[in-house]
């Protein structure tokens, strides 16, 4: 055992290049504090490796655990561990940041250290959430990744950056809070305890576990965000810069599903029982009715915002059907949703960068002038629409299967998803970049440099190498999924 | 009769405050140098809180036949105001000067304050707390009206000496009245027939509710809490400053000996009042805190609630409450001193007090910025800020104490009022700055004072164990 374990330096070498950056100072050293915010990402992302090779496959335990006191005056310990679970999001999210970095390069102007440091910051925050076997420890993650993502929705947005960014704080903050008297009350039935695991054992009469389940699913639905606390999601997509859709898309929501797969089930499996029908009912609405309105978007960014909101609608609607393939489903497509939303928001920014617009209506025949870029957005299109050999279509077919098993409607109505995904993405694809030149801006660009071509070539590898052999990836996490099924069907209610 | 001396060392900080207020006001008509006041005065403070630290004994000792008192948490709660008052004078200095009150009544008046604090902090006994409060009130009374020439902070001393006699009026009443009922101004004997569950309760019940009553004007909670935002708005900001800081941690003494020692037996009588009052306050002060333009008057506002989340502590009636109370209690201090310093720092000859003054202070001051937005979100009660650990003790006292619905208006109040936290944020972070820049002096001292007192919020933030254990074990030994 070393010393600092890998998990804390996941969490604090991000962050502390983070404040690194921002003791540089000002605007004159831009160009410094870019190199350090590259060289933080990449020591961050380097440090989050050996916890895939070294990872244990064969078991639903805790791995790389860290624990020590922190405040024994709440007998609140700094308790770190991973799952396979939880495990690939630290890569996913490490991976992103990295790719925001170098997203942000050349875009960002003013107070470069600031909104570099802030990403960093962020990363290390998220990395803690997914790593935090704490309540207290959980939740001063969770709550303080929202203060660098207001920060970046506000500097550096759209022109409607403040609503969005308040609108984007509160409603997430009133999860939160929520949630926190949920954990005051889990600390007192458990005899005086904060650690999750406890909590996953604690048995708890049918009536509080309905209270806490509503507690968390505020907390968490608002975050994924399910059908009908999604409405902040678009506004805060389409002010946020390009950095900041990608870690929102790609990031911040699988934060709120990964609440449900290690609060939710877990610890009050059978008020989640109980409320199956419920869960199922919201996921469908979001994948057909938010289907339908992303349809009708003249925005690129709202447009893949609701794309989001759909895909994560596949995600809960796994969870809830408490089979394997269901679960494992839902993981695999927020994995692939990271990269595939994530890419689609860098391709539109992409496109931003050089017309300054978002809408629709203001480009056509893309392919002409930027042919290298349409094929690669042509990739994370047919991926967004859930085509086979690429991740989109393992997690849908995934979830797919899964419903059939457990009723045939629900696996219906699920899988309008991919004429639905298919008809709004490919049709903004067809608008956006087939066709004659639409103007003289669409005229003028330039394509892709060689900067933008890594990072759309990084993740074309992980869509299309996910989408042929997902199986690495389904078996870190087959352990710890069987785990959760398993003790998940245990009712905890005191006879 | 004989008579026999008490034993002063309990009161030694006490007597060398007095003492070195006196030389301050001597040295003031002596010397035409003002400097000699300010580093007397931090002397003095420095020197009380050597006192505290060496006259402190585990146990707790009384003095003047059992009329004071010094124990852990008297310890505790002098410390940090003598700290608080420092900070204080350390910030106003660069105002103070901007304005021409530097001069040795601003710091006399400081000192008397302070000892009318430490009195409150250690009274035993009504009258003794009495003494205490009017020597404070009446010093704050004379800060706020420093600056003659201003009609706006005349106006705010005339507010707050009327209504604050009438609360000390109220608070006299109370303690007549439950004289009559246990016969005695001691709060241990008090304690004691109080607990005897006599008959004939009314003229006790009758006596609470004018206690309270006066504490809630003194601690300014809703509905006694009109003042607050007059009194904060109109005084000089540096007075402000003051006010907003140390006389809390005083006013939660004052109520934790009044309630807790005096009249803890009939816990199940204040409780239902301080539950309406808290709750009020949290409405009232995150709703209006909203629609304020005025930076002073928001925080006033907004003090208020912090003021509701104490009473919250309070009225759990466990020593957990108690505990969360005093915490709550000394980072509220913490904070409003970093914001208010902040605000006085800024205003050297004018006050920058809107708003408005602050936008896009990020461009201008980045470090002042980030300073004041981690004391905001401190505010807001968001990790890792030392606000959050406040709440969080909070919440978790009354929730072990059954009072769920409570801590969810609470939680629900505390959303409302991020959103004015956020608001300051954005001001400073989000707007294009303001077209005349600010103009100060810079000080060394006072931005490394400001540096280390938001560095602490963050800090204490992180490590909150250190502090939080220091309540701890005060209250444990002083309560047990």
């Amino acid at each position: 055992m070393e010393s600092i374990g890998l998990l804390s330096l996941a969490v604090w070498v991000p962050i502390l290049a983070g404040v690194l950056i921002l003791a540089t100072g000002g605007d004159k050293n831009a160009e410094g504090q870019r190199t350090l915010a590259l060289i933080g990402a990449l020591a961050g992302f380097l440090v989050t490796i050996p916890l895939w090779t070294g990872f244990n496959a064969g078991t639903s335990a805790m791995q790389f655990q860290e624990l020590s006191n922190w405040i024994p005056a709440f007998n609140v310990h700094y308790h770190l561990g991973v799952d396979g679970i939880a495990m690939p999001f630290i890569l996913l999210n490490s991976f992103t940041t990295l790719l925001v970095v170098l997203a942000g390069w050349e875009v960002i102007k003013s107070r470069v250290g600031q909104y570099m440091a802030a990403f960093l910051i962020q990363s290390g925050l998220i990395n803690g959430v997914f790593c935090a076997l704490d309540g207290v420890l959980f939740y001063v993650f969770f709550e303080a990744m929202l203060i660098p993502l207001y920060l970046i929705i506000g500097m550096w947005g759209g022109p409607n950056r403040v609503y969005a960014a308040i609108k984007f704080f509160l409603y997430t903050l009133l999860g939160s809070l929520m949630m926190l008297i949920a954990l005051i009350y889990l600390f007192f039935v458990s005899g005086g305890s904060f650690e999750i695991l406890n909590w996953h054992r604690v048995p708890l009469a049918m009536s509080a576990q309905i209270m806490l389940f509503v507690a968390f699913f505020f907390a968490f639905a608002v975050k994924v965000p399910m059908w009908p606390v999604h409405t902040w999601l678009p506004d805060a997509h389409v002010e946020a810069p390009t950095g900041g859709s990608v870690v929102l898309a790609a990031i911040t929501l699988k934060v709120g599903a990964y609440g449900f797969l290690r609060f939710i089930l877990p610890i009050v499996p059978d008020a989640a029982h109980h409320l199956t029908g419920f869960m199922v009912a919201l996921s469908l609405v979001a994948v057909m009715y938010i289907g339908l309105v992303a349809l009708v978007q003249a925005d690129m960014k709202k447009l893949i915002a609701y794309s989001s909101i759909a895909h994560m609608g596949f995600v809960t609607l796994g969870f809830f059907l408490f089979n394997s393939l269901g679960m494992e489903g839902g993981l695999i497509q927020m994995i692939s949703h990271g990269f595939v939303s994530g890419a689609l928001f860098l391709c539109v920014g992409v496109m931003y960068d050089r017309v300054h617009s978002r809408q629709i209506a203001d480009y056509g025949g893309v392919a002409n002038t930027m042919p290298k870029f349409a094929a690669f957005f042509m990739l994370f299109a047919m991926a967004n629409s859930g085509l086979p050999a690429t991740s989109g279509f393992i997690g849908e077919f995934m979830v797919v299967l899964g419903a059939v098993k457990v009723n045939f409607w629900w696996a219906a109505a699920a899988a309008t998803t991919l004429i639905f995904g298919a008809a709004y993405t490919l049709w903004m694809y067809k608008r956006v970049v087939f066709g004659p030149v639409a103007n003289d801006h669409v005229a003028t660009m330039r394509d892709i440099n060689g900067r933008e071509f890594t990072i759309l070539l990084l993740l074309a590898v992980c869509v299309l190498a996910m989408g042929l052999y997902p199986r690495p990836l389904t078996e870190v996490m087959h352990a710890s999924v069987n785990d959760l099924l398993v003790h998940v069907t245990h009712s905890k209610v005191p006879f | 009769m004989t008579f026999a001396m008490p034993d002063l060392t309990p009161a030694l900080p006490e007597i060398f405050v007095l003492t070195m207020a006196c030389v301050v006001l001597i040295v003031d008509v002596i010397s035409n140098e003002r400097i000699w006041g300010y580093v007397l005065t931090l002397l003095a403070l420095l020197g009380a809180a050597a006192l505290t630290l060496i006259t402190a004994e585990q146990q707790t000792q009384f003095t003047f036949g059992g009329q004071y008192i010094a124990d852990a948490m008297g310890s505790v709660l002098k410390l940090m105001t003598y700290l608080a008052a420092i900070t204080a004078v350390v910030y106003s200095r660069g105002y103070l000067a901007g304005c021409n009150l530097f001069r040795g009544e601003y710091f006399s008046l400081a000192l008397f304050a302070t000892l009318g604090m430490m009195v409150m902090i250690s009274a035993n006994h009504f009258l003794v707390l009495y003494i205490g409060l009017e020597l404070l009130s009446l010093s704050l009374y004379a800060m706020v009206a420093l600056h003659r020439d201003s009609a706006q902070a005349t106006e705010a001393a005339m507010k707050y000496f009327v209504l604050g006699a009438l609360a000390s009026g109220l608070l006299l009443y109370g303690m007549s009245l439950i004289y009559g009922f246990t016969g005695s101004l001691d709060l241990d004997t008090i304690r004691n027939v109080v607990e005897s569950d006599r008959p004939d309760r009314l003229v006790l019940v009758f006596g609470i509710v004018f206690i309270v009553a006066g504490l809630g004007f003194k601690l300014g909670v809703a509905p006694f809490h009109m003042w607050v935002p007059d009194i904060y708005q109109g005084a000089p900001t540096a007075v402000t400053l003051f006010i907003g800081s140390a006389p809390k941690l005083a006013a939660f003494a004052f109520a934790m000996r009044l309630l807790v020692n005096g009249l803890h037996p009939a816990v199940g009588d204040w409780q239902g009042m301080l539950a309406v009052m808290a709750a009020a306050s949290l409405a009232i002060g995150n709703l209006a805190a909203i629609m304020q333009t005025n930076l002073k008057r928001m925080l006033a506002y907004s003090t208020i609630s912090h003021m509701g989340f104490v009473l919250l502590g309070m009225l759990s009636g466990t020593l957990a409450g108690y505990t969360g109370a005093m915490f709550y209690a000394i980072t509220y201090v913490l904070m409003s001193l970093g914001t208010f310093g902040i605000i006085t720092y800024v205003s050297q000859g004018q006050e920058v007090e809107n708003l408005d003054d602050y936008r896009g202070l990020n461009a201008s001051h980045p470090w002042l910025a980030a300073l004041m937005a981690m004391l905001m979100l401190s505010m807001t009660g968001l990790p890792p800020f030392v606000g959050f650990y406040a709440k969080l003790t909070i919440l978790q006292a009354l929730i072990g104490a059954g009072w769920l619905w409570l801590a969810v208006l609470a939680v629900f109040f505390s959303l409302i009022g991020a959103y004015y936290y956020l608001r300051v944020i954005k001001l400073m972070y989000f707007d294009s700055p303001r077209e005349v820049p600010l103009s100060f002096t810079p000080s060394g001292e006072i931005g490394g004072l400001l540096s280390v007192n938001g560095m602490a919020v963050l800090l204490l933030g992180i490590l909150p164990q250190p502090l939080l254990a220091l309540c701890i074990n005060a209250m444990q030994s002083s309560l047990q």
